[in-house]
């Protein structure tokens, strides 16, 4: 029963190889402090602070890094005066 | 309120972050909400062990220095729904982990989770004691290996006098997690038996995580043991050792001792 498991499971190393390709293609990418997925984090943050006040705990950012694609979701409630206040 | 456990050992690779994360998972996968807190900068890698290295936006040093909230910090486990993960910066330096800082972060962490777990880095040095700092148990993880015993001793030294139960007269719990353990090596005499190690540091024995192919597998593929395979010698090993640490009085089975004699004729085989 467990040889037959221990068959059936598939190697594990060619998911290590594969998530060690994309982390360490990121890591080197990121030049000192600040890779393209935290660059526009940054900034997006900033451009919408410059229409409201942002309130940190309302925004959330989710990050996916891929091989080829990374994703990037930034999502923040806006409150229904925030333009008003701002203004 | 929350209990704060550092995972710590002294010696690198012994095994702290594998410890860490399914020690962590353990408790989460019976319902207790769980932190696990990343405390080596610079060099993370319980991100990757938990296979969540790509969901990393921000980290333990931009919620010190207010980058961010704690809340934006925190990764959750896509398997299990109350383990979270707060990891290290990788690119930031040691300095930036202030004893102001991890005070406040502690603090916020007891007061929204059952558990939170500090995975040390490996040295004697700022990361090290400041994962220790508010600690209200320690894990001590130990290789049965000359250096590693060493420097266990060593840390269980800075245990007694760096935390701030410590340091407020109050003794700081502390268990031993003998990690690596290979009993056909221990039967043939080539390695420190449990009773030595146990005689030696004189601290209360956790679990004996036995040597195995599974621990390596759950790393390849970034979960920790207990997701990977729950029933693995490992994984078992590290569920009966989160009872232990919840209170229960399990005894301890040493790997390899109740073996039948079928099984010794095999094991003998196998190595």
């Amino acid at each position: 029963m467990k040889l037959f498991g221990f068959f059936s499971r598939g190697q594990s190393a060619p998911a290590a190889r594969e998530r060690l390709q994309v982390l360490l293609a990121h890591e080197r990418a990121a030049t000192g402090d600040v890779d393209l997925v935290n660059k526009l984090r940054d900034e997006i943050l900033k451009a919408i602070s410059k229409h409201m006040q942002v309130d940190d705990e309302k925004v959330s950012i989710k990050m996916e890094r891929g091989a080829q694609v990374s994703t990037l979701a930034v999502d923040i409630e806006i409150p229904f005066d925030a333009g008003k206040k701002a203004a | 309120m929350g209990k704060v456990i550092v995972v710590t050992s002294g010696k690198g690779g012994v095994g702290k972050t594998t410890s860490s994360a399914a020690l962590g998972a353990a408790l989460a996968q019976n319902g207790e909400k769980v932190v696990v807190v990343d405390f080596d900068v610079g060099l993370r890698n319980l991100d990757l062990v938990m296979g969540a290295e790509r969901r990393v936006v921000y980290d333990l040093v931009n919620v010190i220095q207010g980058e961010a909230k704690l809340t934006q910090a925190l990764i959750r486990d896509k398997r299990v729904e109350t383990l979270y993960l707060l990891p290290a910066s990788q690119t930031r330096d040691k300095d930036n982990l202030t004893p102001e800082g991890v005070e406040k972060v502690i603090a916020a962490l007891k007061s929204a989770f059952d558990w939170v777990i500090c995975d040390s880095p490996a040295g004697i040095e700022r990361g090290a004691t400041l994962a220790m700092r508010h600690a209200d148990v320690a894990i001590v993880v130990t290789n049965p290996e000359v250096s590693s015993v060493r420097d266990s001793d060593r840390i269980i030294g800075l245990l007694d006098s760096k935390t701030l139960k410590a340091e407020n007269g109050e003794r700081i719990e502390k268990h031993l997690l003998l990690t690596r353990y290979d009993a056909n090596r221990a039967e043939r005499g080539d390695m420190l038996k449990v009773d030595d190690v146990l005689e030696i540091l004189s601290i209360p024995l956790l679990g004996i995580i036995p040597e195995s192919m599974d621990v390596l597998r759950a790393s390849n593929v970034g979960a920790p043991v207990t997701l990977a395979d729950g029933r693995s010698a490992p994984a078992l090993a590290y569920f009966e050792a989160t009872r232990r640490l919840k209170g229960e009085d399990l005894p301890v089975t040493i790997p390899g001792e109740k073996r039948s004699f079928l099984g010794k004729i095999f094991g003998r085989k196998a190595a």
